[in-house]
């Protein structure tokens, strides 16, 4: 399992609610029923992936992310994932506010576009980076709303987020002290255990 | 044989003719004493009885879902309207599950509706067959479950005014299933959904031939306004595109006024002149053929009637608070009729009750009727969807088999 993946898992009570935003082929909340027991409910919009996770037993609901969701209660669930698809929306402000009215817990994992390497990249090539885990070029991207660690910090402050846990994990998903003492210059994905 | 039966089909098929000698007591408070339910089985039921399907069909179905049935010896020509679902290797797949059809209560295909005789007059019931809700439909089908000895169905399945006796299964009877696939439905039917059926029971009873619902004695049937209550109905069906498609294949050559013609000319006249119009005709002509207008009369007041949130405040979320059945909802994009918009509302509602429901919104041409055509996307979702019913079953079968 990815090791971002396995991180989070652990933020997860057992037989907790959870709803996976974007939840692909539904592999992370299979393995949470499995292992945990959980409710699971995923949203996703592409038709393969949809299929995947009928064909996993998962519950999936095809729904748009950007028309918003809300179709879902307040406080309906313990957990709201949201992995690798931050940048994809189109008021990832607003789905933040979303995610924290419908979960008492949030965990979103976002690509840092703070990270060194992509920052020597623009300023060495002038051009936006393109990378083993950004491989698109800036017209065919589905990402739209690049930030970086200080801006979603910037986020939670400003709207009374609380940042309950903060890892961050280079593209094999692991650790190093050096990316714990600069999060913002070596940390290629950034994971947040947020809530109200 | 006349023809070969695809490998894919469940075959030749005979229907049952099941009677029930205990009362019915239905929800206008009046009183079916007995009544006859003919149905259809496919597959075979397993030991533990656990891989039983029921199939709910709506306005204009009947028992017979899948397969041929034998004429004078020979094979039909058509199989049953599921067919596209129901068979070896289809999604509703007959070598794994018992697949079990019925034609509902009113209906005109061998069930106890007003084309039956009735005991206390020894005259058919026609108009004075007793209105029939969906509830009544799932009570009476909830006892044959009980005759065919299953307590609990794999799934109940259905479109349209089927998807809305699945949903009813869901309210009335939580324990007794273990899957509610609901396509094409919707909670409860639009004002211009009712506005639809109106018009179609107003063709039919303003017919002369109506003779207010007595015209068995008459030894006649109102065939024109049957006809065009179909007509409407078809309309409805179908979508713009799927019209398009099939009778504006010439507007390219620029002389048909973007339509189809019949005859290959304008007879300015009001006879037929595009080919829409002989299309309508005949589907709604062959259908009055076939189907008894008393019986269309009342099941359009069946789906005029569904409306399982009045007994919880309006609050349909309340009704499913109790159980443990998994959803799947499926809509179409062009089906105006129950549009995805009626579908997403169920949903949010199961999600409001916070029940497990999976939802697939299928992009098709089809219309409403989308849901009996072949659109891969939505078989193969059925059949993803069901492989994890069929493997609890088996799971269900091994464990109690140990015990």
């Amino acid at each position: 399992m990815r090791a971002d993946l396995s991180i989070i898992k652990d933020w997860i009570e057992p037989q907790s609610r959870v709803l996976d935003l974007g939840c692909g082929d539904g592999s992370f909340l299979a393995l949470l029923k499995e292992e945990k027991q959980i409710f699971d409910c995923g949203l996703d919009l592409d038709a393969e992936n949809i299929n995947k996770c009928l064909l996993a037993g998962v519950n999936v609901i095809e729904q748009d992310l950007d028309k918003g969701l809300a179709n879902f209660s307040d406080n309906s669930f313990d957990s709201v994932l949201l992995t690798q698809t931050l940048q994809a929306v189109q008021k990832p402000d607003v789905l933040v506010d979303e995610m924290l009215r419908i979960g008492e817990k949030c965990i979103i994992i976002f690509p840092n576009f703070a990270y060194w390497r992509y920052r020597l990249y623009l300023v060495s090539k002038g051009r936006m980076p393109v990378s083993k885990s950004i491989p698109f070029e800036w017209y065919d991207t589905p990402n739209i709303h690049f930030c970086t660690i200080k801006d979603f910090d910037f986020l939670c402050s400003t709207k009374n987020i609380k940042v309950l846990n903060r890892t961050v994990v280079d593209d094999k998903h692991q650790n190093s002290s050096l990316m714990n003492i600069y999060p913002n210059l070596f940390g290629i994905n950034a994971i947040y255990h947020i809530s109200r | 044989m006349t023809s070969t039966i695809p490998k894919d089909s469940v075959g030749i098929v005979k229907p049952e003719l099941i009677h029930f000698d205990e009362a019915l007591t239905l929800r206008s408070g009046k009183v079916i004493e007995s009544y006859d339910l003919m149905i259809e089985c496919y597959g075979e039921l397993n030991q533990d009885k656990s891989n039983a399907i029921l199939i709910c069909h709506a306005l204009s179905g009947d028992h017979h879902a899948a397969g041929y049935h034998e004429l004078e010896g020979k094979k039909d020509e058509k199989p049953g309207w599921w067919d596209t679902c129901i068979g070896p290797g289809k999604p509703f797949d007959s070598d794994i599950f018992f697949i079990v059809s019925l034609n509902n209560l009113g209906g005109c295909s061998g069930s106890t509706g007003p084309t039956t005789i009735n005991p206390e007059t020894g005259k058919a019931y026609g108009p004075d067959f007793p209105i029939i809700t969906v509830r009544d439909w799932v009570n009476s089908q909830a006892r044959l479950a009980d005759h065919l000895e299953i307590d609990q169905w794999a799934a109940v399945i259905g479109g349209s005014l089927g998807g809305m006796q699945v949903l009813r299964w869901a309210i009335s009877y939580p324990e007794r299933i273990r899957h509610a696939i609901v396509i094409a439905a919707a909670p409860k039917l639009s004002a211009q959904n009712i506005a639809f059926n109106e018009v179609a029971r107003q063709s039919i009873t303003t017919d002369p031939d109506f003779h207010q619902g007595h015209y068995y004695e008459q030894g006649t049937y109102p065939k024109k306004g049957l006809t065009l209550a179909r007509m409407i109905g078809h309309i409805t069906y179908l979508s713009d595109s799927s019209m398009n498609e099939k009778f504006g294949k010439d507007s390219l050559t620029g002389g048909n006024f973007g339509r189809d013609l019949s005859t290959g000319k304008l007879n300015f006249g009001f006879d037929v002149d595009f080919q829409v119009e002989s299309y309508l005709q005949y589907k709604g002509e062959s259908f009055s053929s076939n189907f008894d207008a008393n019986s269309y009369l009342l099941i359009t007041k069946t789906l005029d009637y569904f409306d399982p949130a009045v007994d919880y405040e309006g609050d349909l979320s309340k009704a499913f608070l109790h159980g443990n059945c998994k959803f799947l909802v499926v809509s179409f994009s062009s089906d105006w009729r129950f549009p995805p918009e009626r579908s997403r509302e169920l949903v949010n509602t199961l999600l409001k009750a916070k029940r497990q429901v999976s939802y697939l919104e299928i992009e098709s041409d089809g219309g409403h009727d989308a849901f009996l055509l072949p659109v891969p996307r939505y078989l193969e979702g059925l059949s993803s969807y069901l492989s994890v019913v069929a493997n609890e079953t088996f799971t269900n079968e091994k464990t109690s088999h140990a015990s």
